[in-house]
């Protein structure tokens, strides 16, 4: 370049000066001769650049012009959806229970949506839907399908006879689109394990199910996980037990005209629930919306199994008996003083009848003395108390697979003092989940180990490590247990061949005043069978089951729970497969309790 | 020596008025814009009755309109081109400031019509988008301020006009007008490009554009759903890109025939961006590949005119008027065969709207000024020949 070349060249504006000319013409002539030359450069580059330009532009209108001809040309396709729809994951696994059997899956349906800019006539749509689907508001249907809005939905899950009534609406703006639904085949029977489901992410053509409650929620991100390829969960609990058992337990609760019932099956090697069933209850394929008003532990949606806390009497006792004998402090035939009333301070305890002044210990279990069990509490301390029900589990949260439990912690006095301590000897003044009772008991029968309860079918087996009691302790409680059936408040409840043994318990229920009704229990049995070698863990509970016999008013759960009970064995037994023992027993007459 | 700087006629005697005009204007590029003006009578007999009829207007309510606004943007073309390379770029320039103050506030005093971007002014008779207005008068102003940087010790053109380019297209982002600003930025780019820019400036320029696009569909969410729409291969036949691709299919070769088309009942923009969809579906393929070809022969034939052109400031112009003209049209036509991400644009001369036809006259009219038949002092001039 001639960037260096001055503007005024020396030798120029000498040659000027001396012939008397302007030197600025110098200059200028200098610069205009430049900028001439700069131009000629530019237009050239120009020149070169504008032809590319015009080439670049050619070839964008070509390329448009190509593909306008390619789309045109094309084979029409037949039009399909694309975007989010797709990607909801709609492949929720199915529930089983221990044998493989469906409680709950994935039925194809059909929702129901409009696009009321493609409808040819809004009246009549409205109209037509009205006939089909009473429940809808017509006003409102109006209002949608005639204002701006692009898309209504209409119906979330439709039957294949009202897919099909509306189709022949000939609406071209009523669409219907695929949609999974959560179905439980089994209806109300496993309601409160199962939980149920709703809807998330909705589109068109799939909706997303999310758990809301039970292992729905609990195994939400399992069941909906498609890494798992559609395996199943598969639950402890046994279709047909769980369905006898509610069968039987509803019958008992209409005969004994108890306002909710509860039982728990659990096996008592393991802690797996084979049946968890609370009554009243629901069909989760249409879960009732949670109450407004009133107590919710008297919902339906309340699980009293695993999430109510109750104060479950006298089937404490055999704690305080186990502890007694665990620690040495007696063995089944030491006498016990069972002079009542027993006074502390302002309290009084009373037994149920007057056994006269002593029992040996075995004998206090089976007439379920109270003041026997508070002075032998009493004796040991509230500490010791403490660390024995702590190491059964009584003490914490229900560390089972549901949402729920998570919610109801066990209801401990705040200060342990002595008078606790001696009426939790008998089931008062703490409050747990008959779930928990359950659990509990298994490890006073199994030979002593502690069993965590659990929903689940692969569980590993206890060890030493969890070994609450000896075994020698664990078969002195049988031996007590099986003794209150074959002579104590639980008479009702022996069952031919299966050797049944239990504890009864009627807790007063407390009244929103801190105190106690004096006409309502809470009839409760815990037991095991068969005796000889434990299998399973039964609790069954009523609630303010009130029944008259013989002219006689009856609340306690010797004549409430423990029928109920027995009935329940006799049924489930042979499902579980047990063998009846060869008869040992006085033969009694059946109690039928089933409602059908 | 000074009628050689920019912005000068040649120092030749003048031959006034109409005959001049006639014999030096390009002639065939104007007959080329009636061309498309009478196209986009047709396509608006066609596409805008269904919409007239839904908002409870009569029947041809925006096939009059356009007739009106057609024939006022035409008469602002030809008359435009009459004008003197000064009077235009003069008149350019102060309309370029009005528009940019008017752009500027229009977050205060705009609407949005309910559409979610604040583009308009609203008059008792109709409405007015600045933003159309901006793209022709900015090319004008940025052409005007490179040509003079490029003189010795000339003014720092390429900063200022950088910065009104800045300026704008952050007004029209914050709209959001994307295409718009697309627009702005391709017309600044390209003028740039044929001013002389430096070769490493346009590679870093191009990787700025890039990032940008990137950080846009980043962060702003409609951008990237609109993005992503079309980068999926399947296409939702429920949205308008939908619509126009089978509209585009039924139509085929010949169309379906005139009147009988479906797309502009279910189509909103049917009369607007997507009006090309509506030519293909009842003319067929042969009739909008003529539409592409008038607008491809609009911009090629500006283009390789001004290659001719010795004056810095016309063919700075030039180049970004014809720009303007091509990439809007690329830009429409793109959207609608899923070249490109769906963005509001109109197709010029042939798309309904009072802005976008008035602001297309004018265009073309600088560009007509732009492209006029000038001495340039090369052997042909020299020798007296006709060129």
């Amino acid at each position: 370049m001639d960037i260096r070349r001055p503007l005024r060249p020396l030798p120029r504006i000498l040659k000027a000066r001396a012939k008397g000319e302007d030197p600025d013409l110098v200059e200028a002539e200098e610069r205009a001769a430049r900028l001439r030359k700069q131009r000629t450069r530019e237009k050239r580059r120009a020149e070169l650049r504008l032809g590319l330009m015009a080439t670049a532009f050619g070839l964008a209108f070509l390329a448009v012009g190509g593909k306008m001809g390619m789309v045109a040309m094309a084979e029409p396709e037949e039009p399909a959806a694309r975007g989010q729809a797709a990607a909801i994951i709609n492949s929720r696994a199915n529930i089983v229970d221990r044998n493989g059997a469906i409680l709950a899956t994935n039925l194809r349906t059909a929702s129901l949506y409009a696009t009321p800019q493609d409808m040819a006539d809004p009246l009549n749509a409205v109209d037509g839907l009205m006939a089909i689907f009473p429940d809808l508001d017509a006003d409102r249907l109006l209002r949608d399908f005639t204002g701006n809005r692009k898309f209504v939905w209409v119906k979330r899950k439709l039957s294949p006879e009202q897919q099909q009534a509306v189709l022949d609406l000939g609406e071209p703006g009523l669409k219907v689109g695929p949609r999974e639904l959560r179905l439980y085949p089994n209806g109300a029977f496993a309601a409160h394990i199962l939980g149920g489901t709703r809807f998330g992410v909705e589109g068109v053509r799939s909706a997303e199910l999310v758990g809301t409650a039970g292992v729905e929620l609990e195994f939400d991100d399992y069941l909906r996980d498609p890494a798992n390829d559609g395996q199943p969960l598969q639950l402890s609990v046994d279709l047909t037990v769980q369905s006898a058992m509610r069968q039987v337990l509803e019958g008992g609760m209409q005969l004994m005209n108890a306002k909710a019932a509860t039982g728990v099956l659990l096996e008592a090697n393991t802690g797996r629930i084979i049946s968890m069933v609370s009554l009243p209850d629901f069909d989760p394929n249409h879960r009732p919306r949670p109450p407004v008003s009133g107590d919710p532990a008297d919902s339906p949606l309340f699980n009293r199994a695993a999430q109510g806390t109750y104060e479950l009497g006298s089937t404490f006792k055999i704690f305080t008996a186990a502890q007694a004998l665990e620690s040495g402090v007696a063995n089944p035939d030491t006498m016990i003083n069972t002079r009542g009333p027993l006074r502390w301070r302002s309290f009084t305890i009373n037994d149920f009848h007057d056994y006269g002044a002593r029992l040996s210990l075995r004998d206090v279990i089976v007439h379920s003395s109270n003041t026997g069990v508070a002075r032998l509490a009493a004796g040991m301390g509230g500490e010791a108390q403490q660390a024995f029900l702590g190491q059964l589990g009584l003490l914490e949260k229900l560390p089972l697979e549901l949402p729920e439990t998570r919610r109801s912690a066990p209801l401990l006095p705040r200060r342990w003092s002595e008078i606790s301590t001696m009426t939790i000897s008998y089931g008062q003044g703490i409050a747990v989940t008959p779930v928990h009772l359950a659990a509990a008991y298994a490890a006073m029968v199994n030979g002593g180990l502690r069993v965590v309860p659990t929903l689940l079918n692969d569980v590993e087996m206890p060890t030493e490590v969890d070994r609450v009691i000896s075994e020698s302790t664990s078969y002195a409680l049988r031996d007590m247990l099986r003794q209150v059936v074959v002579r104590g408040t639980a008479s009702l409840g022996d069952v031919e061949g299966y050797l049944v043994g239990g504890k009864t318990g009627s807790a007063d229920k407390p009244n929103p005043q801190g105190a106690y009704y004096e006409d309502k229990v809470i009839g409760t049995f815990a037991a095991a069978f068969p005796m000889n070698n434990p299998q399973y863990v039964l609790v069954v509970s009523l609630d303010e089951p009130n029944i008259d016999v013989l002219g006689e008013e009856r609340r306690t759960a010797g004549w409430t729970a423990v029928p109920v009970a027995a009935e329940i064995i006799r049924r489930i037994a042979p499902l579980l497969g047990l063998r009846p023992h060869a008869g040992n027993e006085t033969p009694q007459a059946p109690i039928l309790l089933s409602s059908n | 020596m000074t009628e050689m700087v920019h912005g000068a006629q040649a120092p030749h005697e003048r031959e006034s008025g109409l005959p001049e005009w006639w014999r030096t204007v390009d002639r065939l590029s104007i007959a080329a814009v009636f061309a498309l003006f009478l196209i986009g009578m047709l396509l608006a007999l066609a596409a805008s009755p269904p919409l007239a009829l839904d908002q409870g207007k009569p029947r041809f309510f925006y096939v009059e309109r356009q007739a009106v606004y057609g024939i006022i943007g035409l008469a602002a073309m030809l008359y435009i081109s009459t004008l003197s390379v000064k009077a235009a770029r003069r008149w350019a320039v102060i309309g370029f400031v009005v528009v940019l103050v008017a752009l500027a506030l229009l977050p205060w005093l705009g609407t949005d019509y309910g559409k979610g971007a604040i583009r308009w002014y609203s008059f008792g008779l109709g409405s007015i988008q600045p933003s159309e207005f901006i793209k022709p008068l900015f090319a004008v102003t940025a052409a005007w301020l490179l040509a003079a940087s490029t003189d010795i010790a000339g003014p720092p053109g390429r900063v200022i006009s950088f910065i009104f380019a800045a300026t704008i297209v952050g007004i029209l982002v914050v709209q959001p007008d994307y295409g718009q600003a697309a627009l702005i930025v391709a017309s600044w780019t390209t003028i740039f490009f044929v001013g002389g820019a430096p070769k490493k400036l346009i590679i870093t320029l191009g990787a700025l554009v890039v990032g940008g696009g990137l950080l846009a569909y980043n962060t702003v969410a409609h951008v990237a759903k609109r993005i992503d729409g079309f980068l999926l291969a399947e296409i939702d036949p429920q949205t308008q890109i939908g619509y126009a691709t089978t509209a585009i299919q039924d139509g085929g070769l010949f169309g379906v025939g005139i009147g009988r088309g479906s797309v502009k009942w279910t189509l909103p923009d049917a009369h607007t961006d997507f009006i090309i969809a509506v030519a293909a579906e009842e003319f067929g393929l042969i009739f909008t590949l003529v539409i592409i070809a008038l607008f491809m022969f609009l911009t090629m034939r500006a283009l390789l005119r001004l290659r001719r052109e010795r004056d810095m400031f016309i063919r700075l112009s030039g180049v970004g008027l014809a720009t303007v003209l091509g990439a809007q049209a690329l830009i429409n036509l793109g959207v609608a065969v899923r070249l490109l991400p769906a963005k509001g644009m109109t197709l010029p001369f042939v798309s309904y709207g009072g802005s976008s036809l008035l602001a297309a006259g004018i265009m073309m009219g600088l560009l007509m000024v732009m492209t006029r038949k000038r001495v340039q002092g090369d052997m042909g001039d020299i020798l007296g020949g006709r060129v």
